[in-house]
């Protein structure tokens, strides 16, 4: 189960999704897929189409920059991170 | 008692100023959307929703959606988006509800539609095939801020027919629910060369007289103009204006010859000239035009109003709302006449419309 923290404007957009919770994936698509599949909607507020993330959308695994293929160990830290900045 | 509520799209969020008829007396409600960037926020008398069209710079675009003015809000983008690889959707610029559906127009430019209440979103037109379409596609040929198809303006009876704004092109009429396209741009000004004289113009807003169908006006990037065919010619009705610039339109809802500007400087400041609020009206189709600044502020007021920031209500004596660049909001409730503020520190303001509801 890799530990998933999301970004504070994320949970406002979809009922009952927690800021923090984990998930039983191999890499980071797939992490978000799986939060896809609960949470219909969230793969598009995260990635567009190509599959690609969105500009100013950061993960980072176990404090490493990562991308939607990178893979995910037993009990990774992914850090889902939205680059706001100014007012 | 019928409740008059204004439905503002600012930077953050979209608000609601709401008043009995009198509309003396003004609550603010807000700031809904999660302060996403509203860019057009539209009222569906039939159903009671209220939409409004949001891009965030983290999160994509979509429409938010509320079936109970404004006390709960769901935001959907299924379908929003393109499935070719040369275009992408990066903001939905505009909404309007006719007929049954949601149509919205998208930045690259394309028309899709909702037949089930903003829920899923499909592609009806990227207007392949007409003049200058690679182009208004063309990022290296997009002026900052780009709305790519920013309007669309429904014909009231006839479900399968109504005009398309691409940003710096100009409009398209489709009689066949978007399976083809027309420019409707003849005897527009330009005051830049261009490739072909059907297309390149800077259309900002486009309104139908509800009192007549074949009455269009325009305020252009040149000049304000009039139509008495529908759209198939134009003629320049800006003489009497301090300025041939601006954004905002509206024409009265039984008048078909009055119609309200609001002119603005042309250069990088694109604010009211002089610092002096004004609102500019005609009642005579463009022959002559009035302006009006009463209770509007004379000094240091430089103000900007984008193309959905004037809206007029059907009431008997219409009023009018606008909302500035800097978070006010103003109304008439005398035909423009007179003016009061009510609304003054919200987040600069993109889009104004207003509802009237039992």
């Amino acid at each position: 189960m890799a530990d998933l923290h999301l970004p504070p404007t994320l949970p406002p957009l979809f009922a009952g999704l927690p800021r923090q919770l984990d998930v039983d994936a191999a890499t980071v698509a797939e992490a978000i897929d799986r939060l896809d599949q609960r949470w219909p909607g969230l793969r598009d507020r995260l990635c567009e189409p190509g599959p690609v993330l969105r500009p100013h959308i950061n993960v980072y695994v176990d404090r490493e920059r990562a991308a939607l293929d990178t893979t995910l160990e037993v009990r990774s830290r992914v850090d889902v991170v939205a680059a706001i900045s100014g007012g | 008692m019928p409740r008059v509520i204004v439905l503002v799209g600012t930077r953050k969020g979209c608000f609601l100023l709401e008043s009995d008829e009198d509309r003396h007396d003004w609550s603010v409600r807000g700031p809904f959307c999660e302060g996403w960037p509203i860019y057009h926020a539209v009222h569906d008398p039939a159903s009671g929703t209220i939409y409004a069209a949001a891009a965030s710079d983290w999160h994509g675009a979509g429409v938010w959606r509320s079936g109970d003015l404004g006390e709960s809000w769901t935001l959907s983008s299924a379908g929003l988006a393109y499935a070719s690889g040369d275009l992408k959707l990066s903001k939905v610029s505009g909404l309007t509800v006719a007929h049954g559906r949601v149509l919205a127009g998208a930045e690259a430019a394309g028309v899709f539609e909702s037949s089930d209440g903003g829920e899923t979103w499909s592609l009806l037109s990227t207007l392949d095939g007409q003049p200058g379409r690679g182009d208004w596609n063309d990022p290296s040929k997009q002026p900052p801020g780009h709305l790519g198809l920013p309007a669309i303006l429904p014909h009231p009876d006839e479900p399968d027919r109504f005009w398309a704004v691409v940003q710096g092109f100009g409009i398209f009429e489709t009689t066949d629910d978007g399976a083809s396209w027309t420019p409707r741009n003849r005897g527009l000004r330009a005051d830049w060369p261009l490739d072909d004289p059907e297309v390149g113009y800077c259309v900002h807003k486009l309104v139908m007289s509800p009192a007549d169908r074949e009455r269009l006006y325009q305020q252009n990037h040149c000049g304000v103009h009039r139509s008495d065919d529908g759209g198939r010619s134009w003629v320049e009705i800006t003489d009497g204006l301090p300025s041939d610039f601006g954004f905002a339109a509206a024409a009265h809802p039984h008048d078909r010859d009055s119609f309200y500007v609001i002119p603005l400087d042309a250069g990088h400041g694109r604010c009211m000239p002089d610092g002096r609020a004004a609102v500019w009206r005609t009642r005579d189709a463009g022959a002559t035009w009035e302006r009006h600044d009463r209770g509007l502020p004379q000094h240091d007021a430089h103000l900007g109003v984008l193309r959905e920031g004037l809206a007029i209500d059907a009431l008997d004596v219409p009023g009018l709302y606008f909302g500035t660049s800097t978070g006010q909001v103003f109304a008439s409730v005398d035909e423009g006449e007179t003016w009061d503020e009510i609304a003054g520190y919200l987040p600069g303001i993109a889009s104004v419309e207003v509802a009237i509801v039992e």
